[in-house]
Order: structure tokens, then sequence, then C-alpha cells
């Protein structure tokens, strides 16, 4: 103390230096740097769970609507003069009328139900009330017809599909305001539509058809669907996974366990470390120069996009696949080795067994990485209005046209309808709900199968 | 007999080679299986790669090699003015298979015999109607030179796909043979069979070299074809970007300026987002947190990685595009007027920035706990606080591998594709306004390639060009930044 106190102050009263029991203005300044600075670090954080909320309830509120659906219930009349002149119930007469024939019989209920609701309005036009229904209405009536035709001669209660602006009055996202210009659908409709919920005749309700129909075009938003798209998504994966897992865990055990220090192995993990780096979007441009430029494969198929994504995937899973391989202690390798096995038999006996868990871990999060997947499957054509229609079979199923569950969202993003982004949010309610089912599976599986050594 | 069939026959005489050769070795050692050199599966494993492997090989190839032999076998019979243009000569061809596999849907179908279609002629008959009615809509009338090289070119593949069989069966067939006529007790199975296995880990490890390679020409050539259509100064050093799909030639504008500019500019928004707030979470995850904190916070923000970049695409186009609208648009919040559309340079640049939080705050989190406890211990002893710590001892010490993880954010954010063909608009222009349209190389590549482009008008090529400036400019970034991170490992273990 003494000797500080010398050198610092030679003269006079000791000079003192704060005390233990006080803090001094530096290190208030500096205790409160550190509170600020951690501060920052809690702010960080939080900005960052805020986007993810954000996002989170924003994909929820806008998406959940277009799991359900507004219908419209009809008594409508089936005159046998019209529909089947013959009267010999024969299919083929009745296949003779078209989905215009069908159009004034859902005309006539329209005006009936209306004058039965007892809604006054100037729209007395069956026509005009007709716009209140999808365009598709007839082909839907048409094809209940042609699925039964005893119907015919009886008057029936069909359920149709709204057209998509009475589905959005219903869900709030169109207003009288907002139909003030619109070319499809007046506010007087509206007024219909409201004495029609009174009577019970329109009803929004769940629909299966978002989650398993086809893709309709860009004037009947009611009617698009994901399902085929769905189909496109599975049959891809079916190709990535028959890949992928092969090709990566053959790789991987070559270059963890046989592969020899020299300039082949490491030109091989440049390759691979860069590759695992290169943007989605080229190896679109890959697929479309090689698979379908090169190699003729359909344009549009799901077995050019599995091989797009295959390629993408691989180097996702070598390096899981990898790390798991490191993670088996050498004594295993020892043991097996000790008591007269081959390198081989070693490796696939001992090895590869124990390290399966962290490998399908890593397997199944690669394939949810390539199934939200978009880039690459734009430029190999997977997009536009191609999944109108169900693969029939397994080999039309991979060579057929078809988009996927990503591609699907992107083309409804891009359509002009604004009913479409409701289905794109739905669409991608869907396609999360895959993603976090795989990822879980992921989490459980290494949760459960994780050995410590 | 299709593909389908002649994989079926293969895989029989594999089963059937396994089952032969392990009762062959079996019975050499008179039942006895000690006397064997191998493991009895090893026989029978043996001939069965030796049945399978060389067939299977060979089919591939054949399957790869055989349409381009045909095609040019059957182009040399085109008309010299066609062949001397690439593209007219790829439309030829193209006209002339679609043809060729119309006819043999048409025979298959029992719409036309094989006699008739000898006799086929071309003045006389509608082909065209005729394949339309098998479901093979053709462009225009099929003319007498365009039939004789679709027959000839069907004949061709049909005798293709016969010898096809025949050699692959053959070669099936021999393989099995030999293999099984080679087992007995004293044969090395175990030693062959683990041969072949590690020569075929060798071809899987391969796979990642030939897709490079593949990646590397299908650029390459394409981006040459390019250039011999549109002068490289034009696009490299152009300063507008008008692509005209209806005017082909020198009627469009392709300069590429605009585009790398959009990219970087949006790229660097994203990085101004994530940087601070990914480097922040992580100093805070790795050095304050709590360990039920960082328990929850880690794999929460670890989501914002593993959402498809659709959702953020989506995100942009139709929530945060329309919010800035409403706080820097006209009759916004701020009444600047800086935005005149919800798409902008800001909106994917915010968006992006989002999506690479946790990617720079994991890979910063790895390399903060890299930094070896020794230097922290110090730092504490000499009395000072965690964050002076943190900021004047681990920051320095982890810097280069801090702009090592900086650099890869940069190159994901420059090959970030769907937020910005949602979210940037669709618009090049060399603007400072970050509230403006801009596109980006990505977003044009999407643009240029999707549609039906045939691949030969610069406006298609294009997307090449830009994909090789993107593939050349995201590999250097890498590469400079594994580098960087490796060598900073290095020097801590």
């Amino acid at each position: 103390m003494t000797d500080t106190n010398t050198s610092m102050a030679p003269a006079g009263e000791p000079k003192r230096f704060g005390s233990l029991l006080e803090q001094s203005d530096r290190t208030k300044r500096r205790n409160a740097k550190e509170k600020r600075f951690r501060l920052y670090g809690v702010a960080a954080i939080a900005v960052g769970l805020i986007f993810l909320t954000a996002l989170v309830v924003t994909i929820i509120l806008n998406g959940i609507p277009a799991f359900t659906q507004t219908h419209m219930t009809l008594q409508i009349e089936l005159p046998a003069d019209k529909l089947d002149k013959k009267g010999e119930r024969n299919l083929a007469d009745i296949k003779k009328v078209s989905t215009f024939g069908y159009n004034p019989l859902i005309d006539a209920a329209l005006v009936r139900a209306v004058t039965e609701a007892g809604v006054e309005t100037d729209i007395t036009k069956g026509k005009d009330l007709r716009d209140m229904l999808s365009s598709g209405a007839g082909a839907q009536l048409r094809n209940a017809v042609l699925e039964n035709p005893d119907l015919i001669g009886t008057t029936h209660a069909f359920t149709l599909l709204t057209s998509s602006r009475v589905d959005g009055y219903m869900k709030g996202r169109v207003t009288r305001v907002s139909l003030a210009r619109d070319k499809n659908l007046t506010p007087e409709h509206l007024n219909i539509v409201d004495g029609l919920v009174d009577t019970g005749a329109i009803r929004r309700s769940f629909s299966w058809n978002f989650i398993t129909g086809t893709d309709a075009s860009e004037s009947r938003p009611e009617q698009a669907g994901m399902g085929v798209a769905m189909l496109g998504s599975f049959f891809m994966m079916l190709v990535v996974l028959v890949l992928s897992l092969p090709i990566g865990v053959a790789a991987s055990i070559y270059l963890e366990e046989f592969a020899p220090q020299n300039t082949f192995t490491d030109f091989i993990e440049v390759n691979i470390s860069n590759l695992a780096a290169v943007p989605s979007i080229v190896f679109g441009i890959l697929g479309l120069a090689v698979f379908i430029q090169f190699a003729h494969l359909p344009q549009s198929a799901p077995i050019v996009g599995g091989l797009t994504l295959t390629l993408m995937t691989l180097p996702t899973i070598v390096i899981s696949t990898r790390a798991s391989l490191k993670s088996v202690p050498p004594s295993i390798r020892d043991a097996a080795l000790g008591v007269g096995a081959s390198k081989m038999q070693s490796v696939l006996h001992h090895v590869l067994p124990l390290a399966m868990p962290g490998i399908l871990t890593g397997t199944i999060i690669g394939l949810a990485q390539a199934l939200g997947e978009t880039a690459p499957l734009l430029l190999i054509g997977m997009v536009g209005y191609i999944a109108t229609n169900y693969p029939d079979g397994i080999a039309s199923g991979f060579l057929d046209p078809n988009s996927a569950m990503p591609a699907q969202i992107y083309e409804w993003a891009k359509r002009a309808d604004p009913a479409f982004y409701e289905r794109a949010w739905g669409g991608i309610i869907i396609l999360l709900v895959f993603l976090v089912t795989m990822n879980a599976i992921a989490v459980m599986l290494r949760r459960r199968f994780e050995r410590r050594w | 007999m299709p593909a389908s069939w002649i994989l079926l026959s293969v895989l029989a005489l594999t089963l059937i080679g396994y089952f032969l050769a392990r009762q062959r070795a079996v019975a050499s050692a008179g039942g006895d299986r000690r006397l064997l050199h191998s493991l009895p599966n090893y026989y029978g494993l043996n001939a069965a790669l030796a049945a399978a492997v060389p067939a299977l090989a060979l089919l591939c190839a054949w399957m790869i090699i055989q349409p381009l032999a045909i095609n040019s076998y059957i182009s040399n019979d085109l008309p010299a003015e066609v062949r001397a243009v690439p593209g007219e000569l790829s439309l030829a061809m193209a006209d002339i298979s679609r043809v060729a596999d119309g006819l043999s849907e048409a025979v298959a179908r029992g719409a036309i015999t094989t006699e008739e279609l000898d006799k086929l002629d071309a003045e006389a008959s509608d082909v065209r109607s005729l394949l339309a009615g098998v479901g093979v809509a053709l462009g225009s009338d099929v003319d007498a030179q365009s039939l004789d090289l679709a027959r000839s070119y069907r004949a061709a593949t049909n005798t293709g796909n016969i010898l096809r069989n025949v050699v692959v069966l053959l070669v099936a067939l021999a393989g099995m043979a030999i293999a099984v006529m080679i087992t007995n007790k004293d044969f090395r199975a175990r030693n062959f069979v683990e041969r072949a296995i590690l020569f075929l880990l060798v071809a899987a490890a391969s796979v990642a070299i030939l897709t490079t390679i593949g990646i590397v020409f299908s650029l390459i050539f394409n981006t040459v074809d390019f250039f011999s259509r549109y002068p490289a100064d034009d696009f490299f050093f152009g300063t507008r970007w008008e692509p005209s799909f209806s005017g082909r030639g020198g009627a469009s504008d392709l300069g590429f300026l605009p585009l790398i500019w959009g990219t970087l500019f949006i790229s660097l928004i994203a990085l101004i987002v994530a940087v601070p707030l990914g480097l922040m979470s992580a100093i805070y995850l790795s050095e304050y947190a709590s360990k039920p904190v960082r328990a929850v916070a880690k794999p929460l923000l670890e989501v914002l990685a593993g959402i498809p970049t659709i959702v953020y695409g989506l995100f942009a186009l139709l929530t945060v595009g329309p919010l800035l609208l409403d706080i820097f648009g006209r009759d916004g919040a701020l009444g600047v007027n800086w935005m005149s559309g919800g798409t902008a340079a800001m909106t994917a640049g915010l968006v992006m920035g989002m999506m690479l939080i946790p990617f720079v705050s994991s890979l910063s989190d790895d390399i903060i706990n890299a930094v070896p406890q020794a230097m922290r211990d110090g730092s504490y002893g000499l009395g000072a606080t965690q964050s002076e710590t943190l900021k004047q001892v681990i920051l320095p010490a982890a810097l280069p591998g801090i702009v090592g993880a900086i650099l890869l954010a940069a190159s994901r954010a420059i090959g970030e594709t769907m937020i910005v063909v949602l979210g940037a608009g669709a618009a090049a222009s060399l603007s400072m306004n970050p509230f403006d349209a801009m596109t980006t190389v990505t977003a044009k590549i999407v643009s240029q390639l999707t549609g039906d482009g045939e691949f030969n008008s610069p406006e298609t090529l294009v997307a090449f060009a830009l994909g090789m400036t993107l593939f050349v400019i995201t590999l250097a970034l890498n590469i400079f930044a594994l580098w960087i991170v490796r060598r900073y490992r290095e020097q801590y273990e």
C-alpha cells in the first residue's frame, strides 16, 4: 500500500483510488457498457424471433382460409326431355348434352332459390345469378349426372362450388367496395348471397378438394388444389431417395474409410464441399442442359426433377454420413479386424450399422431440403398450368409432366387473381406440415438411437 | 422388348448366378464349409456382381450413346444449309425424332402395319393426321424427306435396340457363366467381391466430380454458343437489359451491368440486416445465454434456415412489400413517396436478410467457440468485463473466421433465387434508390429459361452466360471463404 502511495502521490495525503464499497464513475461506465452490450444481444435474438413469429403468424392467418370453401346447395330439376331425349338412359346419349346444356337448369334453380329466400333484387336473370357460382359448376353437375343417370327426371339437391368472389366475401377478402370495379360480380350479388346464407343455401365448410384436387385454370381459383403437385413431389422424392442414399453412403464410406491420401481424394473432397455451396439455380441449369437438352428426357417430368435434386442433395448426405461414420469409435473397427474380419467386413458389418441412425437423420434432412427447393424445378419446366391430371400409373407418375408443391405455390403466387394468393399460403401450410413431420422424425431418430461412446 | 424387360432379365440372371455359384462352391468342398476359402455367400455374390455390373454399365452407356450416334448418322442426310446452322439442325432433328416416335406409336397401336409404313408416301397420305390419331401432335405437315429420314431413324433405333438387348444379355450371361465356372473351393471369392465393391464405392465418390464436370460443360458450351451470337463486350459492359423475344438477333440489349448491380445491391441490404443481428445473436448465445435459453433460442432461430425460400418469396411479395409500401410509398405513413411498387430491392433484401440470420449466427457461433478458453481467462484475469473481453480479445481473434462466414453468407445471397424472383421486381435498372424495383442475375436466368424458348436465340442462351458468371462468382467467394476459415481453424488447433 505504502509503496504505491509514495510512487503515485509523493506529497501530502495518500490519494485513494475509489473504494471496494463504492463504484467509481469509470466502473459504472464500464458496467453500463457491459449491460448495453448484453442488451444488444438480447435485442438481436428478439428481432430474429419476432421475424419468425411474424412469418408463422402470416402463414397461418393467410393460409387457413384456403382449407375451407364456400358451396351453394341448390334444388336442381333434371328434366328428362332436356338431358336424355330418347329416354333410354343410354350413357352415350346423355353424354351428348354438353356443359352448356346444364347451365339453364342451374339458372332456373338459382331463380327459384332467390325467390324462396325472399331477397329483393334487380338481378332477375338466371344467367346473371350464375355469376355467383364457379364457372365449373355446369361441368360439376354434368359429371354428377353421368355418374348416376338415374337422377334424370328427378329434382335433386346439389352442392355446387361458388365463385371465388363469393368465397372471398365469405372469408372477408372481398367487400362491396372492392367489387365496385369488378367485372365478375356486382355488390348487388352480395345482397343475394347474404339472403342465401340466411336460408342456409350458402355455406362455408372444410374442403378436401384443396388438399387432393388438381390445379385449375386462371379463371377458376375456387377449384384449384394441391393433390397432383403433391404426387409430383412424392415421385421426385422417391427418385432422390433411391439414388442419393446409396450413392451418398457409398461415396462417404469410400472417402471416410478407404480413400488413400492422394490428389484424387483431395479433388473429390474439394468438389463435394464446393457443390454444397453452388446456388441451387445452377443445378437447374445443369438439369436442363444435361437431362433435357442432351439426354432428351421428357420436359417437366418428375424423374428429371428427381435427378436434378439428387445431384443437389448428394453433398448434404455425404457430409452428414461422413460425420456419423467418423463418430463410430476406432475400437469397433479394431475389434472387428482383431477377430479376423477383412477391412470391408469391418466397415459393412460393424461400422455402417452403428452409423445408420445418423445417416438416416442426415438423409431425411437432405430430403426435406430437396422437397422445399423451387428454383431448379422452374428451369426444367415443372411450372405453369401442368398439374391438371392425376398420373395414371407409376410410369406416368415419373414421366408425365407434373408440378411439385413449391413450384405449384410459385405458380399460384404469379397469377393475377388474389384468390390464388390464399391458395399459395394454404399450399405453404401443406408444404410446411411435410417439412415439420420429416424434421420431427429426424430429431426422434437422433434422440432414440443416438449412442454416446 | 423395352428397357425394363432387359433390366428384369439381367436381374434374373443375377439371382440365378448367385444360387448356382453358391451351390457349386459348397459342392466342390463336398458339403464341408470349412474347406472353402471364403464364406459361401461370397461365391454367390461374386457371380451376381459378374452378371449384373458389366451388363448394367453397358446398358447405361448404350442408352446414352445410341441416340447420339443415330442423330449424327441421320443428320448427315439433311441438306447442307440446314446442317450449317446449329439451331436449325437441332430443330430439324427434334422434328424427325418426333415423327419417328409417332410412327412407332402408330405401329404399336395398330393404326398402321409395318408394311404399310414402308410404302407410306408423304405426298399421297396425310402423315400428320395419322400421328395426331395416336396422340402425337406435330407443328407442321411432314414432307417427303423428313418422312424418309424419320423412317430410317426409326429403323436405326429399332436395330440399335435389338442389338442392345442381345449384347447386354450376352454380357450378363457370359459374366455369370465365367464366374460360375471358375468357382471352386480354393477360389478367393471374398477378395474379388471386396475389390468389386471398392470399385463401386470409388464410382459413387466420382459422381461428385462428374456433377462438377457436368455443370462446367453445360455452362461452357452454351455460353460459347451465346458469345458467338452476341458480342461479349456488349454483354459485360452493356448498361441496358431489354431482351425482345419477337425480334430475334440484334434487337435485344443484353447488358450484364444492371443485373449484377441489382444482385450486389440486394445482397448488400441482406447482409446489412443479417450480419449485425446474426453476429450479436451468436455472441449472446455462446457467451451470455444460460443453458435453457440457449437450448430454446438456438433451435428456434435455426428454424428460419430450414424454411424453404419459396415461403420467404411469398412473404416478401404479399406481406413485406405492401407493408413497406404503406410506410415509404405515396400516401404512406412517412409521406415520402420513395417507393412506387411493393416489389423492390429493399423488400427482397430485408427478407433475404431474415433468411440469412441463422446462417451467419451458427457459423459465427462455431468460430467464437473455437477461440481457446485460455484467451478469455487471460482477459478476465486482467480485470476486463465480459463485453470488453469479447470486443477486444475474442472478436479480433475470431475476425478472419467471421469474415469467412460473412463471405459465405454473401455467396448465399448472390445465388438466392426465389426471394428475388418474387420480391424484387422485374425491371433491370441501375438505380441508387433501394426502394426501386431491381432485378438480379438469378431472377433473369429464371425468366429467360422458363417458357418454350429453343436453345438457339441469344435471348435464351444468355441465361447460360449469366449462370456461368454466377457460378464463377459464388465459387470464388466460397473457395476464398473456406480458405480463410480453414486457415483460421488451424491456427488454434
